[in-house]
């Protein structure tokens, strides 16, 4: 009886033993390392150009330069990421590279012990490629993961229909949006389109909100403790409040996708039907392949999200996020070595130049595209406060909590105090 | 289950030696034979239903990002969250709206639809093509062509206009008081097809003979539909409302692309609700709890509805087991 129990007792002991020892382990030092040839598994999301051929180019000139590092690259659909990445880091075979946004995301994989932690590996390098902007991929001060492009939120809009409209500067305060708001109507052009369906971009306007509403301190203190207590929160809630009642957006918007086809909301600013979408710098490039106008760059202009009259944030702060990627266990010093190719002066000039996004790295800056961008960049890079989006600052299901908040109000559901009890109430777990 | 027990029992009861050995070894040969066929479906239908079932049964009761250990029991909170949680509660309630709708207004039309292109009449191939094109598609392609079609000044709307239906333009998937609405007529456009092949099928074994006899009766045409067609199309609409009402219980993929349950939730199911909140905010155990939810749903739904509406058709095709 007994001597037949213990041969699964032992067998389990067996097998977790290996597993807690390799989770104690993961921190401070480097499991074993493959010496020899390593072959890395990469998993991004270039699944359209310029960025595909720019990952297939890099894939090829790391091969060349380090001949004992082989990678293999799989691209992924975007929305594929949330459901392979946490079954593949409970199973034996996780890939050796991966995408990651950092942050709240990022904090919930490290739980499952693959995810290698790369500070010792990264620290020689990684400020003087990616300046500031690489602590968004560190949790508890330990660097999980390596950003290789930044982005920036701010209002788009076609400079032909501001003209139309008798729009002569972009607006700088909340006034200056609402009247711009009023003189599109009355020419009958949409005068901001938004992708409710998304949720997102729904939320863009709530987080800048808060960012004019709540202090830098604030907003720093409230995403440590997933708690938002200070009232420039409600705020800011009220602010959005008052801005859908000024009806601002196209018809429909509530159901309307971000950026997918003519009829989406970038699609909707890439052809002339609406004047304004708040969006990352990515926009251009998501217009342009909306779009048959060619000339399109030309006509699109760039400002900053507008102050809020007695808020208690800086201005001049602004949302945004990154792109980056982080090492599982296996592999994490080719990883880390293939992570620094990626934040060097080449590929970050090619990231510029090709129009695929802003790069980490200050040298590449001068080669982005058009003057437009570089101005997104120039903004971006000297605002006094960077807050990343909230749906990834926070754990996930309080980002997702927060977008669902926010989403039901443009439908015309919930108040201010609700958005702050969704996200709380989230935090504290409940449904 | 009785089926499994028989056997054994007739086995091991003692009886008249020569008989029972016979009957001994050939209830051995037909065991081993049962096992030898049925052996490998059984394994697989352990391993790649039975067994997950469990799996998400136990991860239920854990709090679980999916990534970590096991680690956190909360016992049955998952379940009474989901079902303390308004979303929750209006999923489902969407979810048998849409069930209710299938059998109120799809069932109707598809019977009439039927009965129309079992007549004879010209181009009935192309007709019957047609409404069965629809089903042929993807859930995903069918939600992809009407978010296109439905989206403001899209298809749909340009149609009502020209017709001089203007005023029917609606927000079809913006506006909270009528998505659901719209994802039902999306569905029912997909689905119909399916509905009055199967309706189609049953009407072949209405015999015409009894048509006939009932005309010579002197029955109008709609006595004959209402005591003769009907009642010899039972089986079929019975099998076509588990069919339906099942479907619509784990209603998922035109909804997920068509408005990811939104807006404001007001076309969430409990399909989407189990996506959203099992990937998209990595609550594995939560999700798995609302996935067993979903599944004794079903369940319950499908041997209630075998015992009573579906036990008259299936009665003379169970095969009963010769001991």
């Amino acid at each position: 009886m007994f001597a037949k129990r213990r041969i699964p007792v032992l067998a389990a002991l067996a097998a977790v033993v290996p597993l807690a020892l390799s989770a104690c382990s993961g921190g401070t030092e480097t499991p074993a390392q493959p010496s020899g040839p390593v072959t890395l598994t990469w998993w991004h999301n270039g699944t359209t150009d310029p960025i595909k051929s720019i990952w297939e180019k890099v894939v090829a000139d790391y091969h060349q330069a380090h001949p004992d590092v082989t990678i293999k690259a799989q691209p992924l659909q975007n929305e594929d990421f949330p459901t392979k990445v946490p079954l593949a880091l409970q199973g034996a075979e996780p890939p050796d590279v991966y995408q990651s946004w950092g942050a709240g995301d990022l904090a919930s994989q490290i739980t499952s012990g693959k995810v290698a932690d790369i500070t010792d590996a990264t620290k020689p390098w990684i400020t003087e490629t990616t300046g500031k902007f690489g602590e968004n991929w560190q949790v508890d001060g330990k660097q999980y993961g390596v950003p290789f492009e930044q982005h920036f939120v701010g209002f788009w809009y076609r400079k032909d229909l501001f003209q139309q409209a008798g729009i002569t500067t972009p607006p700088k305060t909340m006034e200056e949006l609402n009247a711009a708001v009023t003189q599109l109507k009355a020419k009958n052009i949409a005068p901001i389109s938004v992708g409710g369906k998304d949720r997102w971009p729904d939320a863009f306007y709530f987080n800048y909100f808060a960012i004019r509403e709540c202090s830098a301190d604030v907003l720093k203190q409230s995403v440590k403790a997933v708690k938002l207590e200070d009232p420039c929160w409600t705020k800011a809630g009220q602010d959005l409040k008052n801005f859908l009642a000024t009806q601002p957006f196209q018809t429909g918007f509530a159901g309307t996708p971000a950026q997918q086809g003519a009829g989406s909301s970038a699609g909707l600013v890439a052809n002339g039907k609406a004047a304004m979408e708040l969006q990352g710098d990515w926009e251009p490039g998501t217009m342009s392949a909306l779009t048959e106008d060619k000339q399109l760059d030309s006509k699109i202009g760039w400002f900053p999200f507008p102050s809020v009259a007695g808020g208690q944030g800086d201005p001049a702060a602004v949302l945004g996020g990154g792109d980056g990627f982080a090492c599982t266990t296996r592999a994490s010093k080719a990883c880390a070595d293939f992570l620094q190719y990626l934040g060097s002066e080449p590929v970050q000039t090619q990231l510029a130049a090709q129009g695929a996004g802003l790069p980490v790295n200050t040298v590449a800056a001068k080669s982005l595209k058009t003057d437009t961008l570089r101005a997104v960049y120039d903004y971006g890079t000297k605002a006094p406060y960077l807050q990343m989006y909230f749906d990834r600052a926070f754990p996930t299901a309080v980002g997702a909590a927060l977008n669902d908040a926010v989403a039901n109000m443009f439908a015309g559901q919930g108040t201010p105090e609700g958005i702050v009890t969704a996200v709380n109430q989230a935090a504290a777990g409940n449904k | 289950m009785t089926t499994a027990t028989t056997p054994v029992r007739t086995a091991a009861r003692p009886s008249v030696p020569a008989v029972g050995a016979r009957r001994r070894r050939s209830g051995l040969r037909k065991r081993l034979e049962l096992a030898l066929l049925l052996g490998p479906a059984l394994l697989l239908f352990a391993g790649f239903v039975l067994v997950p079932i469990g799996i998400a049964a136990f991860y239920s009761l854990f709090k679980w990002n999916g990534f970590g250990p096991l680690d956190e029991f909360i016992g049955f909170d998952n379940y009474v969250d989901a079902f303390s949680g308004t979303v929750f509660q209006s999923a489902i309630v969407h979810n048998l709206i849409i069930a209710g709708l299938s059998i109120v207004v799809q069932l109707p039309l598809s019977i009439g639809l039927a009965m129309l292109l079992n007549r004879k009449l010209r181009g009935r191939a192309v007709l019957r093509a047609l409404v069965f094109a629809p089903y042929v598609l993807s859930e995903a392609i069918t939600a992809v062509i009407w978010v296109l079609m439905l989206q403001p000044n899209g298809f749909a709307d340009q149609v009502l206009k020209g017709a001089g239906l203007g005023g029917l333009v609606h927000q079809w998937l913006a506006d909270p008081g009528i998505v659901l609405y719209t994802l039902f007529a999306v569905i029912t456009w997909k689905y119909i097809g399916f509905g009055i092949i199967l309706l189609l099928a049953g009407l072949q074994g209405v015999p015409a003979e009894l048509r006939e006899a009932a005309a010579l009766d002197g029955a109008s045409a709609w006595q004959t539909t209402r005591h003769v067609v009907l009642p010899l199309l039972g089986p079929t609409i019975r099998i076509w409302i588990f069919l339906s009402v099942i479907g619509s219980l784990q209603l998922f993929d035109v909804v997920w692309i068509m408005t990811t349950g939104g807006p404001a939730n007001a076309s969430t199911t409990m399909a989407t609700y189990l996506v959203d909140h099992g990937f998209k905010r990595y609550e594995f155990g939560f999700g798995s709890a609302v996935a067993v939810i979903l599944f004794v749903i079903c369940f319950v739904f499908a041997l209630l509805y075998q015992r009573f509406a579906l036990r008259r058709d299936t009665q003379g095709a169970l095969t009963r087991m010769v001991g």
